[in-house]
């Protein structure tokens, strides 16, 4: 079969049709995506969660308390077992990494110590400023167990409690700074 | 054995990242790891087929003045599918809170639509052959693109981090020249020099 002649009906009449059943297809694949999408990110939030708080039996990423910091937010999640409140995961983040913005995952215990803590997000080198991953290092076990009101959060280079990461002071303060950040949300939000 | 010939052509004769250079982009970006270079691969091969089998049956419906923007709406379209089904259904992080697979490909899925291979393959070959033929290109070409970033992805994590899949092979921490952006240059100039040579020989013979 020849090539249809390139008039300006058939071009607009191609186009028009190429686009309308491609749009058709999306919205389809849009419907039948969306819960499972909307479970994967949930269920996401749910898994870090449960990394940096004791057991809990609510779902804390239903009620997230927002509070306005540094132009940003930073979100206080409850983690409840029974009645009791077991401890708060708070998504914080810091401007201050070697490669700019990372974001953290602090848990707190209800009296205001450090129960653990998870990366969420990051782009500093590897290698170097990574090893503040878990994965990569035990620097961050450091943190555990602490309570902010007698440890200083900053690296001892700055008259701090914290060990910096060797060869990673920048990266090191920048943690410490979401950390800080993390804990005085906490204190705001105990308040309210 | 026409149709085995076909298929053979994208791993070594016409691979698309070692021979024609094409897809370079995802190619240095995405191979930090192998399983990493592996997903991207496939995933390009998935849109490579969809759009391949597409475009093969309604190429002659479409006029030649417009045939470059319907074929990039119908690429298109098929790179939102595989990152919404990426997105919903390989979205899981590791046990250690390593990112998801959608997560670690990032900006790389939604790119896949300026990837020169798929357009490549739909203008130079699909738009011309029969629907079973450009079937066929698009599975070798995808899995020849897929080879190509799983043996670079394999290298660039053996030399840096002293594993492949996460397996420990070498202890300590590797060169980590060769996980960050300078060492993929390195390593897919090596493997590009090593591809020629062996497709010369493979000629000659």
């Amino acid at each position: 079969m020849a090539k249809k002649e390139s008039t300006f009906t058939n071009m607009l009449l191609t186009l028009v049709l190429v686009s309308l059943i491609s749009s058709a297809g999306l919205g389809f694949i849009y419907e039948v995506t969306k819960e499972p999408i909307a479970v994967a990110k949930d269920n996401k939030k749910r898994l870090a969660i449960k990394r940096v708080v004791p057991v809990f039996t609510n779902n804390p990423s239903d009620q997230a308390l927002k509070i306005p910091a540094d132009n940003d937010t930073v979100y206080i999640y409850t983690a409840i077992n029974g009645t009791d409140t077991v401890g708060y995961a708070i998504e914080t983040f810091t401007n201050k990494g070697y490669s700019g913005y990372f974001k953290l995952l602090a848990g707190f215990l209800p009296d205001g110590s450090i129960y653990d803590i998870a990366v969420l997000e990051h782009k500093e080198s590897p290698g170097l400023g990574d090893q503040m991953l878990k994965a990569k290092s035990d620097w961050s076990n450091q943190f555990e167990g602490k309570n902010p009101e007698n440890f200083t959060l900053k690296v001892s280079k700055d008259g701090g409690n914290v060990d910096a990461i060797t060869a990673s002071t920048i990266t090191s303060r920048a943690y410490c700074d979401a950390v800080q950040r993390a804990y005085d949300a906490l204190k705001k939000g105990g308040q309210q | 054995m026409k149709q085995w010939k076909n298929f053979a052509k994208g791993f070594i004769k016409e691979n698309p990242v070692f021979i024609l250079f094409l897809g370079l982009c995802p190619t240095l970006g995405t191979t930090g790891s192998a399983i990493n270079g592996i997903s991207m691969g496939l995933a390009t091969m998935a849109v490579l087929v969809m759009s391949n089998v597409v475009i093969s049956v309604f190429g002659k419906f479409i006029p030649a003045k417009v045939r470059i923007p319907s074929y990039i709406v119908i690429i298109a379209s098929f790179v939102t599918i595989v990152d919404l089904l990426m997105q919903a259904y390989l979205n899981t992080p590791g046990p250690h809170g390593e990112p998801s697979l959608y997560d670690s490909l990032g900006i790389f899925i939604p790119l896949i639509v300026v990837n020169c291979i798929v357009l490549g393959r739909a203008e130079a070959f699909a738009s011309k052959n029969t629907v079973l033929t450009s079937l066929i290109d698009g599975v070798g070409m995808g899995l020849g693109f897929s080879f190509a970033l799983f043996l670079l992805g394999s290298v660039r994590e053996l030399l840096g981090a002293g594993s492949i899949f996460g397996m420990k092979f070498i202890e300590g921490n590797g060169i980590l020249l060769f996980v960050m952006p300078p060492g993929a240059f390195l390593a897919l100039g090596y493997l590009i020099a090593i591809m020629s040579k062996i497709k010369n020989q493979l000629v000659n013979s």
